[in-house]
């Protein structure tokens, strides 16, 4: 890829992070860096694509450390899980036969598992030695039949956040609007259908399942999700959707813009962590389409679902008033989740803005107030020591700082992409809520807090021997 | 004698495989205040990062040199130093493993070269001990990756000697990869029942075995070897080598210091461990103690006992070429079949086990020939568990990863005691599938045999029957 691609992608108009001093991603500092690349990045944006067959193409380190490590979860088919790489070795790589490799890999993935599409993650060794894979792809795809579509986002071209974006950019240019949707069934209760897209949601520990019901009841036909529990099929028809939205995801806002310029579909952001923020999107969707016998129908179904969530909450409430909870996440979640938090009664004490835009620093303040504490700086020490400073009750953070706080002794939630448990929709707020109880409440933390009993020093009560 | 067979396919199904790249890294971690340093881009050190924490569950130290898109091209050597200054600057640590992945590699990098830079550069981190390995992905495995880190841990810290055995009590253990935190804390309990004192090369033991301590956080491993005791490696009176992937190491280890070593392939099973033991009678020039022989007669005992169970067994292994060859060696030492035997590179130590063959492939290799010849149990690491789960077989996890999976890092495979908690878990996952025989029913039989055409059982205690 040239570097004047990535330019052109890191440029992202409808990116509010573009018209701010923090445009595009910084440089990665060396010895002073976390986080993963593009590669990565491109990974997480596509696997759950559940009838494809993901192959990384080079050798082993890529697809050996990281295969089988993603939450995702799929509905029927499983295919995604699978491994596959055409682990290159040194004579491939010296002799230049990876593009020949990679060639008869497809043909290997075709014959053994039928998978519906081919897809191709190009990775440092082979974007470094030449490889050209987007050619590998078109000949396969020729003599095989089976669309087979290059993603080209080695590691080394930067953040995984940029992965996600050449991720996007690979289903808009190869997939996106290369088949058309059956018609919807029309419906028992004759209510009509209006197709939705849904971008930048992976239904992870299948959360989405939570949601996903009313979407039905209201008529929306999620067309397709890109990519939580989808199939290839449903990508090809995206394209004729009425309304995209884009789910906690700045990166993906590429695909959502050029499928309004394109196809004149609009598009909102939204999330579906916490009670308000799932009714607003459903109210988004309503607005978008623009009937009003679906607005009114949404109300109702908001009343309702709202009404069950704060029931539900209800029992929990009392046990997490007033917690101090401190959030340690990226961009958008940073003040989604805040919203969530509140519902819950729960006191938002601290709360990272690394990859915030001012435009979501604004939105914390407004949910927050000004005294909150925004943190940069998110290394281990430094978090800990907001923890201490701000009496913090509870780490909230993704998967890498678990075992910062666990080690430190404190409480911790995972809310990123390996966790286990859903937290999205009106009924992901109650698994939310039980697992914040969970870590708090938990009697370990005293046990692990305390002196073994012949280590304390001379207090009160200390019988000492004669 | 067994022969090796190159799984001919283009692409890796369900790989098997984990990077050199990864084991270097986990040679360092197995140091004290040591920081493993990948030579690539930020991505090889977030997924090595996420690999570790997964398995251990315990915070990884892992840093990148991070070469982006122009460094890539126009050479990253900068990147080397800037890297080392940085680390040196901010965590002090005693040792920094720079360990290469295929991107620097395949650029050309000089690893020697850049740190002969960084000395001349910053003579004030002088003190700050770096190890330079060239680990490709594109060659080898984890294993083979973590032997080559030995081995220049070895170069790097152990200086020319010739003083070995200036300290009677003291010997050198090289620890195999496939030893967990587990495996390396009874190896150090055995030597210490001799009255010596080890110095275990790497001792993960020390510091992957997830111990809460007082510092909340360290940018450095906590426990493993000290650099220290690296240093004096030469006055040890014998070296004992754990696994065959590290006699290079070994080899390394004896021109430099001349001191006497003993090669072990495995620590599981009666043989084995008599050989070890009586290793160490030798080295130390005392009895067996009491206890050992114990623990010995009590392995003896469940070999008894578990030989019903696990004799015959057809199990299917993958793994990395000590790990297999330990347990090829352990099953077949009682009575166990090895219907499918898959190892990720082709290391010299295979072609002498007891069986006919060895795959050099992945887990689909394993599961296809699993399946052809009727395993009843699978060993290998967790990614067999959908593996398993098609085969409808139990699994038992052993190696790298095992993620989905509490305490598997802990586990103790090797010694008298391992080695009878391996019979009685390898008893109980076959005694669990055992299936009775289907009853025959005469044709002469009446209908209502068992009572009004229906078939139940009555409980003994229902009947009013008292045992």
């Amino acid at each position: 890829m040239k570097a004047s691609d990535i330019q052109a992608l890191l440029d992202e108009p409808a990116c509010s992070h573009n018209t701010k001093e923090k445009s595009g991603c910084a440089k990665p500092k060396p010895g002073a860096t976390a986080g993963g690349c593009s590669f990565d990045g491109a990974q997480i944006a596509l696997l759950p694509i559940a009838d494809v067959a993901h192959i990384v193409h080079g050798p082993i380190a890529c697809a050996g450390s990281s295969w089988d490590n993603r939450g995702t979860r799929s509905s029927g088919v499983t295919l995604y899980k699978i491994g596959m790489t055409t682990d290159l070795s040194e004579t491939d790589v010296v002799m230049g036969r990876g593009e020949k490799r990679l060639f008869h890999a497809i043909k290997q993935a075709i014959d053994s598992y039928s998978p519906k599409a081919v897809f191709i993650y190009n990775t440092c060794v082979t974007a470094l030695i030449g490889d050209d894979v987007g050619a590998v792809c078109k000949a396969a795809t020729e003599r095989w039949g089976v669309p087979t579509v290059p993603v080209d986002a080695a590691g080394f071209y930067g953040t995984k956040n940029l992965g996600n974006r050449l991720a996007g950019e690979a289903m808009f240019k190869h997939v996106i609007g290369t088949a058309e949707p059956a018609p919807a069934k029309p419906r028992a209760d004759g209510l009509p259908t209006y197709d939705v897209n849904l971008i930048g949601e992976y239904n992870i520990a299948g959360e989405f399942w939570h949601v996903a019901p009313l979407f039905d009841e209201l008529g929306l036909r999620i067309l397709c999700t890109l990519s939580g529990d989808s199939r290839f099929h449903e990508v090809q028809t995206m394209h004729r959707a009425r309304v995209n939205m884009v789910v906690c995801a700045k990166a993906l806002l590429n695909v959502a813009r050029k499928m309004q310029d394109s196809f004149g579909i609009p598009f909102f952001e939204g999330s579906f962590y916490g009670v308000q923020d799932v009714s607003n999107a459903l109210r988004d969707f309503a607005r978008l389409i623009g009937d009003p016998d679906l607005t009114a129908r949404t109300e109702v179904v908001i009343a309702r679902e709202e009404a069950k969530a704060h029931a539900a909450l209800e029992p929990w409430r009392a046990r997490l008033k007033d917690k101090r909870v401190l959030l340690y996440t990226g961009g958008v979640k940073s003040w989604s989740i805040v919203s969530a938090l509140q519902d819950l009664g729960l006191k938002v004490v601290a709360t990272g803005t690394n990859k915030s835009t001012e435009e979501d620093k604004a939105r914390i303040r407004e949910l927050m107030g000004e005294d909150t504490k925004m943190i940069t700086d998110g290394s281990p020490k430094a978090l800990l020591a907001t923890y201490h400073e701000y009496q913090a009750d509870i780490l909230i953070a993704g998967g890498r700082n678990l075992y910062t706080a666990l080690k430190a002794r404190i409480p911790f939630l995972d809310i990123n992409q390996e966790r286990e448990f859903g937290y999205a929709g009106y009924d992901g707020m109650a698994e939310l809520a039980r697992q914040l109880a969970l870590s708090m409440e938990s009697p370990v933390w005293a046990a692990v807090r305390k002196p073994a009993p012949w280590a304390r020093q001379s207090g009160p009560g200390t019988v000492l021997a004669a | 004698m067994a022969e090796i067979v190159h799984s001919k396919k283009a692409l890796a199904v369900n790989p098997l495989k984990v990077s050199q790249t990864i084991g270097a890294s986990l040679a360092f971690l197995g140091l004290n205040r040591s920081l493993p340093l990948m030579h690539g881009s930020q991505g090889c050190t977030a997924f090595g990062k996420v690999f570790f924490v997964r398995h251990f569950r315990e915070p990884i130290p892992l840093q990148t040199t991070a070469m982006d898109q122009v460094s890539s091209i126009m050479g990253a050597d900068d990147n080397v130093i800037e890297a080392l200054r940085t680390l040196s600057d901010k965590s002090k640590p005693d040792i920094i493993g720079l360990v290469t992945t295929g991107l620097a590699e395949t650029q050309g990098c000089d690893i020697r070269r850049s740190v002969r830079d960084f000395r001349v550069a910053h003579p004030e981190f002088a003190h700050v001990a770096v190890v330079p390995v060239s680990t490709p992905d594109y060659v080898g495995c984890l294993e083979s990756g973590y032997a080559l880190a030995i081995e220049a841990l070895i170069e790097t810290l152990v200086p020319e000697s010739s003083c070995a055995g200036k300290r009677p009590k003291q010997v050198n253990v090289l620890a195999s990869a496939m030893l967990t935190p587990g495996d390396t804390e009874a190896i150090k309990e055995w030597i210490e029942a001799f009255g010596l004192r080890p110095i275990v090369v790497p001792d993960i033991g020390d510091s992957l075995d997830g111990h809460l301590v007082e510092a909340e956080t360290s940018a450095l491993t906590i426990g493993g070897t000290p650099r220290s005791e690296i240093e004096i490696m030469g006055e040890s009176t014998a070296t004992l080598v754990v696994g065959p992937s590290l006699h290079k190491a070994a080899n390394l280890l004896k021109a430099r210091t001349g001191v006497p070593d003993y090669h072990f392939a495995g620590l599981m099973g009666l043989d084995d461990c008599d050989a070890f033991t009586q290793a160490l009678a030798e080295i130390s020039g005392k009895p067996v103690p009491e206890k050992i022989e114990r623990h010995r007669a009590q392995l003896q005992d469940a070999m008894v006992d578990s030989h019903f169970m696990i004799g015959f067994a057809r199990v299917a292994l993958a793994g990395d070429a000590d790990l297999l060859g330990m347990q090829v060696r352990f099953l077949s030492s009682m009575g166990a079949e090895i219907v499918s035997a898959v190892c990720t590179h082709k290391h010299e130590s295979l072609s002498a086990l007891p069986i006919a063959k060895v795959i050099i492939g992945d887990l689909e290799d394993m599961e296809i020939e699993a399946r052809n010849n009727g395993a009843q149990l699978v060993i290998a690491n967790s990614h067999a568990v959908e593996t398993a789960a098609r085969l409808g077989l139990p699994l038992l996890r052993a190696g790298f990863p095992q993620y989905d999976y509490v305490g598997g890092y802990a586990r103790t495979w090797v010694g008298y005691r391992g080695t009878r908690q391996a019979l009685f878990d390898l008893s109980n996952l076959m005694l669990e599938q055992h299936h009775e025989l289907a009853p025959y029913r005469s044709i002469y039989w009446a209908d209502d045999r068992d009572g009004a055409g229906k078939q139940h059982v009555i409980s003994s205690a229902a009947t009013g029957l008292v045992h």
